[in-house]
């Protein structure tokens, strides 16, 4: 039995690697308490790229999210069945500490969250100040980095000390990302986190996603499919708590194989 | 029919004249104790509240209320110190980690601990805990720590440190209802975000959910000082009942009084109309110009939280 | 012991210590409940609960409980529930505001400083102490007791149900009465019931107002004795059996109030509460 596991972990490493496959989710069901908010999601998000999952309001996205990085067992009355794999390995397995996964797989709301009982500075080094990172040129550099790798750095750098709630809503966002980046995850996901921006802030952040790829893997999540089309490089669409289909943005656009995708498409329904 | 006497209007009228209920027996008793006092205000002044001797034998009347306000403020400091932190405890456990299950027995029993009178708190307390409290905590502490001045003098358990204990349990039900309130009051997202930068519970709500909701549990602990201020029957039986300057709580074994208790033991062997009753009275009016200061300031920070936060409380 | 197990170690602990908060909280009320019924359940006999002091019984203190909490409750309830219908139903004025700050404000006063009071206006006044004086004193405190839940209950019943009524052409004192009052009936009922249980374990209002007694009650000018007042009176006696009947009323004053507070949490979680 366990040497049948092991070749099965070896072998997804294997495949992941070969195909450059960050994270996999098999087989993953997931619940609020007696509904089924997902079904028998097999999808892969490649490294290194932007994944953008769309589909109408209450398909399940926003779930399968933060499946990926078990966001979602924080929900009382939740359960989650099926495997999510991060570099081949399973994050639902017994021995695995949910803490350790979200530090590997960051996550930015759909409204902006910054600490509002912490200044700038400390909101950005708030993940590394668990970690046991003390006040000093280290911490100061790594808060520079993230604020600059964020584009927030030469709006915010004179006011590091404010509260973090004290900038505008496109800003705490921005700032929002740069706490996540602080950590320097693998994966960041974002859960629709233009949603509550006016344009130009939106304008920013999608400038941003496309950047960070170089350095992380990018999953979003969006309603608006011409930000879909915008920003990513691959595309799932769920409807109703199952994956209909998943492949290039360019393809889903242009040709997609299922009626409901043509119909979510061009707009028949959403 | 006249309409300014119609049902609707008379009722309206009814019912907004007798809401003046709470704030007539207000009056009543505001006027009523400053009256009373008045002589002995008159005749000590200042010394009322500075000094220390208390002497109702006719002739050599002195009164000085000092040491039992310190009394007062000793017991419910002590109430503080060892009644906050249980009550954070189990506010946490309640709002952050019990399983759902087992939330509203467990908050119930707490609850029960609110409906026991203070009489019978202070029935067990004169008869069980005294004893416990003698052999487990006072008597170690008289041996090994004796030299500290707050541990001198030899203990037997009718004490500000036993009243102090007592009121700390009975204060509990209500800073760790309020308590849950606040923590309850924190918004999610506060909490999903300390998450998804790798924080353990714990983590959560020590740097993050007890940090936002610090001025609902400043003022609920204001709430808890409060409560113990005006706390009387328990006290009465477990504080040792010295009188005047042998009343000042310099060890924390020694027996002493709180405002409260005097009132309580004294009032009734005080004749109506003479000097002594009049400084009970004063000791009255002294005792509720201070709860009522407390329970003024909570008030303000509890329902500012609580209104503010968009909590589960109107 | 790495960064991260120093964490995990953490989380842990804070679990445990607070699971001991809890525990430590509970602890006094079972032992306070074990030792009421172990000393006090070897006096319960029908010559306990109805003799006089004389016989050995506190018959008079369960009398004037009784007695009591049916005065307080004449007078307060109906003023208590009045003030919290006004408040909640005509209650967005600056009147009502400042209304509402005092009845909370009267729900923090100090008990005794109630009775001395109470023991200043009626007592001297009346040149005796009376029964009425302690009714009187306990009333001060239900009346804002039974005004808040009264308003609380009463904010509970939606909107709609009041505009029906109002739509119906009845009139507001009346759609008061008859619809919103009915629709709140258990609320009021938890909100009175708990006051009540509340008041009457009540001890320093009495101290000063109805004194305690050895026998039944003997008129509205004279002493009267009460349960708590028993409990007072016989635990600071030296006599070692009259300190067990003392034990012996405090387990009648709590079956009282427990099973008031118990019960009317069972029935109100029976009900659906809105």
């Amino acid at each position: 039995m366990k040497g049948r596991a092991d070749k099965e972990e070896a072998l997804n490493t294997q495949n992941s690697l070969l195909t450059s496959e960050k994270m996999q989710s098999i087989g993953l069901n997931a619940w609020f308490g007696a509904k089924q908010a997902l079904k028998n999601i097999n999808l892969s998000i490649r490294a290194n790229f932007v994944t953008a999952i769309i589909g109408p309001s209450g398909c399940g996205k926003s779930t399968f999210v933060r499946c990926l990085n078990r966001m979602h067992e924080l929900v009382p009355g939740s359960k989650v069945s099926g495997q999510v794999l991060l570099d081949g390995r399973d994050v639902y397995a017994k021995e695995v500490d949910p803490v350790l996964i979200r530090r590997r797989v960051g996550m930015v709301f759909q409204k902006p969250n910054p600490f509002p009982t912490m200044s700038i500075y400390d909101n950005v080094g708030a993940g590394l100040r668990l970690t046991g990172l003390k006040k000093g040129k280290n911490l100061d550099e790594i808060v520079k980095r993230s604020l600059e790798q964020a584009t927030l750095w030469d709006e915010v750098k004179d006011d590091l000390k404010k509260p973090g709630t004290s900038i505008s809503g496109g800003q705490q966002q921005r700032l929002c990302i740069a706490r996540a980046i602080a950590l320097q995850p693998e994966v960041i996901l974002m859960d629709e986190p233009c949603s509550a921006l006016d344009p130009v802030a939106t304008a920013k952040i999608e400038e941003l996603i496309v950047s960070l790829k170089r350095d992380y893997t990018v999953v979003v999540v969006t309603h608006n499919m011409q930000q879909a089309a915008r920003v990513s490089d691959f595309t799932a669409f769920l409807y109703l708590g199952e994956l209909v289909e998943y492949g290039s943005t360019k393809d889903m656009f242009e040709n997609p194989t299922s009626e409901i995708t043509e119909k979510y498409i061009t707009g028949k329904f959403g | 029919m006249n309409p300014r006497l119609s049902g609707d209007n008379l009722f309206r009228i009814l019912a907004a004249t007798l809401t003046a209920s709470a704030a007539v027996i207000l009056a009543v008793t505001g006027y009523t104790l400053f009256k009373g006092s008045l002589p002995v205000l008159q005749r000590f002044g200042l010394y009322f509240f500075t000094g220390t001797q208390w002497n109702p034998v006719l002739g050599k009347e002195i009164f000085g209320a000092l040491p039992y306000l310190l009394g007062t403020l000793v017991t419910s400091g002590i109430a503080l110190l060892i009644g906050v932190p249980l009550s954070l405890g189990i506010a946490i456990f309640l709002a952050e980690m019990a399983p759902r299950t087992v939330r509203v027995p467990i908050s119930y029993l707490v609850e029960l601990l609110a409906a026991v009178p203070s009489i019978i708190y202070g029935l067990w307390g004169l008869f069980v805990f005294r004893f416990w409290i003698l052999d487990y905590i006072e008597a170690p502490l008289s041996t090994y720590l004796g030299w500290v001045p707050m541990f001198s003098g030899t203990p037997f358990g009718l004490d500000v440190l036993t009243a102090g204990i007592i009121l700390a349990i009975m204060i509990t039900p209500t800073v760790s209802s309020v308590s849950r309130e606040v923590i309850q009051a924190v918004p999610n997202s506060i909490r999903e975000g300390a998450y998804s930068i790798g924080a353990t519970k714990w983590e959560v709500i020590r740097n993050w959910v007890l940090s936002y909701g610090r001025s609902g549990l400043f003022g609920a602990v204001i709430l808890g000082l409060g409560r113990a201020v005006g706390e009387t029957m328990a006290v009465t039986m477990l504080i040792g009942n010295t009188s005047g300057a042998a009343a000042i709580p310099t060890s924390l074994f020694k027996g002493s009084q709180t405002m409260s208790s005097l009132i309580a033991s004294g009032f009734m062997e005080a004749t109506p109309g003479s000097l002594e009753y009049s400084a009970y009275i004063g000791v009255g009016l002294l005792l509720l110009l201070l709860s009522l200061s407390i329970n003024a300031i909570a008030q303000v920070m509890v329902t500012r939280v609580l209104k503010v936060k968009g909590g589960a409380v109107e | 012991m790495t960064s991260y197990a120093y964490r995990k170690f953490k989380d842990k602990l804070f679990f445990v210590l607070s699971l001991g908060c809890v525990i430590i909280a509970v602890l006094p009320l079972t032992s306070i409940l074990f030792e009421v019924i172990a000393r006090g359940a070897s006096q319960l006999s029908i010559r306990f609960i109805t003799q006089a002091e004389s016989a050995g019984g506190i018959g008079q203190a369960i009398q004037g409980t009784l007695i009591l909490i049916g005065l307080t409750g004449l007078m307060g309830i109906p003023l208590g529930v009045m003030s919290g219908i006004y408040l909640a139903e005509y209650g967005n004025n600056k009147y009502a505001a400042s209304m509402r700050m005092f009845n909370d404000v009267l729900t923090e006063f100090p008990s005794i400083v109630v009775g001395i009071t109470v023991t200043l206006v009626v007592v001297l006044t009346l040149g005796y102490y009376s029964p009425l004086a302690g009714a009187i004193a306990l009333s001060f405190m239900l009346i804002p007791l039974v005004a808040r839940t009264t308003e609380e209950s009463l904010k509970l019943v939606p909107n709609s149900i009041r505009e029906a009524s109002l739509a119906l052409g009845v009139p507001r004192w009346r759609t008061i009465v008859s619809v919103v009052l009915p629709d709140a009936k258990s609320g009021l009922l938890t909100g009175i019931l708990l006051a009540v249980a509340r008041i009457a374990g009540e001890t320093a209002p009495l101290i000063t107002t109805i004194v305690g007694s050895p026998y039944f009650f003997q008129g509205f000018n004279q002493w009267m004795d009460a349960l708590p007042l028993r409990i007072f009176r016989d635990a600071t006696q030296p006599d070692p059996k009259v300190q067990a009947q003392g034990w012996g009323a405090a387990l009648i004053l709590i079956l009282i109030v427990l099973s008031l507070n118990i019960g009317v949490r069972l029935a109100s979680r029976g009900r659906l509460r809105r």
